[in-house]
């Protein structure tokens, strides 16, 4: 027993957090042995998050208390984790764009050092790590991966015994996530633990040495990594069966229902992507599955197949043959085309509405068909209270009241809300974009669901996602959206997982640019 | 570091105990800040608090005082509901008092009140129009409507001022800057009551408050203008998600907010000045920004708001007739109550947190 207990690198006993009335973490024990990678499962909302930012020193326990290579210590800020050898790598980075690579390290380090040694040291630690990057290129120039690499690098510049990685793969491609592996692997060898939030289960097994679960706040098992199945860690993580997905032999057409057409958009703002030549199809009683790396041009393509934004041109976006470019989203909502927006709240919802009033947000215009005035003027939340009974019944919301805010709703039940809502217009053509973001399995399950069913019953589904799994779970076509310029619709049985990776990274666009111009 | 945790719920209890803590703990400071000047406390309060209460005539004058800053609030409200900032309310209500007073004295001899419907109009249009220079450069070229409406504030002033020393002058005036007086057409009068007579100023243009919040909460509540408004202000992307037209939104509430502080300047101009001179405002326009917030953009908050702020500024006049007190010292006090009223009222929504970390 004492053996192992040297083994310990960081020992957290009974950490409780709360905020307001919410507990984040409640009692949660977990010991992180040196050398080891550890992984922190569990669902948006379980707390791994907190119980992180409580090791870094970015937020503090209520009660409870932690110890490192056997002394109790008080981490009451980043900078004391830094000095006891805590490193983390947050989700979203905090680099300048406009320094380069080595004025971002630099800038970062708690000691004060010349700009040559920092670049000699970066230099050493990307040879020794396989971490590449240049450190005289601006951040702006660089990828997604490749910014990670140098958070990293920051990270291993204070020689780190434990490094932490909040949901590293949710921004990579598939060939970035065995790259990254291959790098945490390396580091975990060399003696440095790792631990590693995730709520992805396939990278946990092939990644972690142990595996803790979250649900609710608390730990509910910590179990060995390497003796686990996907299928056994999900029913610990959601604490019920997972229901399988069915799927019924669809009745493809090949009646072409939505279509877009040569279409060109110059982004709107500093930050945004232009859209390039972008051609689409999809037939009813299919699903095309938009995949792609976030920040890439989806969101201005959502902008235009909503109809929130138009294009220039009517022709280029046609409905059963109908030119249909320059209808406003209300418009297409009555000629039977729903779209779904990435973000729930703020866009979708409303989040200080209640439901019936969100309700009435796409669906007031039902009402308008009258010519009097005084209607249309008097025309108001109270009358969608019926239409958003109906839809909180017919798709499962589970709410704490009547009529409650949207706020007040989890993720996955607003976000079936939303569903149910688009649907209740009985649509011809159904648009999502990331609909199970962030949600939590079950309802993930049951919106997938949905999604299959729709396109079983012959409506048309456009589905845009980051998630690979859930592309090729669900899609019959797939294209590949990269820095705005739309890949070829392949079927789904001609194109593998790395194939799309590589789309995803652009690593093929000659010869992208070659087909389109045949 | 303090940091404020929003409640899980607002007591009622509270809604009612925050505001008559407010209003002690101003009287305390009060208390203190006179007593430190070298004022007798309990007498300044009392000319604060208490005069504007002691006569019905008294009373009747924190009415008409009200009566202009209800009216720009209940407007500016709509604005600040949809995140558009107008805060130039008070060259709107110059430009309304000048259009509808031009067109009263292009009357001279007109005798029927009905007149006066052509004046509140033409008051409307001239604030809404003096509104429509900020909107227009805000939804075109995305010019900051802040600084537009207020610059304009200033521009009005001067414009007014010029029009009553040059083309409005009144030959009569001996050289006082004042137009002609108003035709009797034109006039708002004050309410005789049978028996007493007139209660001090008060005059018709109350029953247009009267009518104004009934209206204008219906208008926000219950129709699909305002809950318009009411999703711009909340959520900018979800307007465009249900296709409401943000441009549009914008220009209607500017109107509408421009157009009744330029009522507001009509009635004032026409109930209580009876013709156009340099200063036909007295700080309304800016002061009803505050009062708009006090009554928490709503419009029977923004009645009571009204009142509020009058009844302490003819306070403040009082104490400053009677006894000498400096503006700047009733002004302080002024401060003093405004801090401990929203202070009140964001602890009601928050929790405050006072923690020791660095940063």
């Amino acid at each position: 027993m004492a053996k192992k207990e040297l083994n310990v690198l960081l020992k957290a006993t009974k950490i409780c957090k709360s905020f307001g009335n919410f507990v984040a973490n409640e009692n949660i024990d977990i010991s992180i042995a040196k050398g080891q990678i550890h992984a922190l499962l569990g669902e948006n909302g379980a707390g791994k998050s907190t119980l992180v930012k409580i090791f870094y020193g970015v937020l503090q326990p209520d009660s409870g208390s932690i110890e490192i290579n056997n002394q109790k210590i008080s981490i009451t800020s980043p900078n004391v984790a830094r000095k006891n050898g805590i490193g983390m790598v947050f989700q979203h980075f905090s680099l300048f764009p406009a320094l380069t690579v080595a004025e971002n390290i630099l800038i970062a380090l708690d000691k004060k050092f010349k700009f040559s040694e920092v670049v000699n040291e970066i230099k050493k630690l990307s040879k020794n790590w396989e971490l590449f990057v240049d450190p005289f290129k601006l951040v702006s120039e660089l990828s997604v991966g490749e910014k990670q690499r140098v958070e990293i690098i920051r990270c291993l510049m204070q020689n780190p015994n434990l490094l932490i990685m909040d949901e590293p793969t949710s921004v990579l491609t598939p060939q970035e996530i065995k790259n990254l592996f291959k790098i945490l692997k390396k580091l975990a060898s060399s003696g440095c633990s790792i631990l590693y939030i995730s709520h992805k289960l396939e990278e946990i097994i092939e990644l972690a040495d142990k595996v803790t679960i979250l649900k609710s706040g608390k730990s509910i098992a910590t179990i060995d990594a390497k003796k686990t199945t996907t299928n056994f860690l999900a029913e610990t993580m959601v604490g019920k069966k997972i229901t399988e997905l069915k799927k019924t032999i669809k009745t493809k057409t090949k009646n072409i229902a939505f279509e877009i057409k040569n279409l060109d958009k110059e982004k709107n703002h500093e930050f945004g992507i232009s859209l390039t030549n972008i051609n689409l199809q999809v037939n009813y009683g299919e699903i095309l599955g938009i995949a792609g790396i976030a920040g890439n041009g989806q969101v201005e393509l959502m902008e235009i197949l909503s109809g929130e934004v138009n294009c220039a041109d009517n022709d280029q976006i046609l409905l059963d043959e109908l030119p249909i470019g320059k209808t406003n989203i209300n418009e297409r909502r009555k000629l039977g085309i729903e779209t779904i927006p990435e973000e729930r709240t703020f866009h979708a919802t409303v989040p200080n509405f209640t439901l019936s009033e969100n309700t009435f947000l796409t669906y007031f215009f039902k009402y308008n068909n009258t010519k009097s005035w005084i209607i249309n003027l008097l025309n108001n939340p109270r009358n969608s209270l019926d239409e958003s009974k109906k839809i909180i019944k017919n798709n499962d919301v589970r709410c704490p009241e009547t009529d409650p805010l949207a706020s007040q709703l989890s993720g996955g039940n607003l976000q079936k809300f939303i569903l149910g809502r688009s649907l209740a217009n009985n649509p011809k053509v159904a648009i999502f974009s990331q609909p199970t973001w962030g949600v939590d399995i079950g309802a993930a399950t049951a919106i997938r669901q949905k999604l299959l069913d729709l396109s079983q019953s012959g409506k048309a589904v456009i589905l845009i996602s980051q998630d690979l799994e859930e592309i090729f779970e669900l899609s019959d076509k797939i294209c590949v959206i990269n820095q705005g310029v739309l890949s070829k619709i392949f079927n789904v049985r001609e194109i593998t997982a790395t194939d799309v990776g590589l789309l995803m990274g652009g690593k093929s666009k000659e010869k992208q640019k070659m087909e389109s111009i045949k | 570091m303090i940091t404020f945790i929003p409640r899980d719920k607002v007591s009622k209890n509270w809604l009612i105990i925050a505001p008559i803590l407010s209003i002690v703990f101003t009287i305390f400071f009060g208390l203190l800040i006179f007593t430190f000047l070298g004022y007798n406390p309990v007498e300044t309060l009392y000319q604060i608090f208490v005069s504007p209460f002691s006569r019905i005539d008294r009373i009747s004058d924190i009415l008409v005082k009200a009566c202009p800053l209800i009216i720009i609030g209940t407007g500016l409200m709509l604005c600040f509901k949809s995140n558009v900032w107008n805060i130039g309310a008070e060259g709107q209500f110059i430009m309304g008092a000048l259009l509808a007073g031009f067109i009263a004295l292009s009357f001279p001899n007109i005798e029927t009140k009905f007149f006066l419907l052509i004046t509140i109009i033409a008051g409307f249009v001239g604030g809404a129009l003096w509104a429509f220079i900020p909107a227009i450069l805000k939804t075109k070229l995305n010019v900051n409507e802040i600084l537009v409406s207020l610059m304009l504030v200033y521009v009005a002033m001067l414009f007014i001022d010029f029009i009553v020393r040059g083309p409005l002058r009144d030959p009569m005036s001996f050289g006082f800057p004042l137009s002609k007086p108003y035709p009797e057409g034109a006039l708002i009068n004050k309410i005789p009551f049978p028996g007493i007579g007139f209660l001090g100023q008060l005059h018709y243009g109350i029953f247009f408050v009267f009518l104004l919040i009934p209206l204008s909460w219906i208008f926000v509540n219950k129709t699909l203008s305002g809950f318009k408004i009411n999703v711009l202000g909340s959520a900018p992307q979800a307007a465009k998600f249900a296709g409401f037209k943000q441009d549009s939104i914008t220009i209607t509430v500017l109107l509408l907010s421009g157009g009744l502080a330029g009522v507001a300047g009509v009635i004032e101009v026409s109930a209580n000045i009876g013709q156009l001179q340099p200063e036909v405002s007295f700080g309304y326009g800016f002061t009803a920004i505050i009062v708009a917030f006090l009554g928490r953009l709503n419009p029977v908050g923004i009645l009571f708001a009204g009142i509020i702020i009058a009844t302490v500024k003819l306070g403040a006049d009082n104490a400053q007739m009677t006894m000498g007190i400096p503006k700047v010292v009733t002004g302080l006090f002024e401060g003093i109550l405004l801090f401990f009223l929203l202070t009140g009222e964001t602890l009601q929504k928050y929790k405050v947190k006072w923690s020791k970390g660095k940063k």
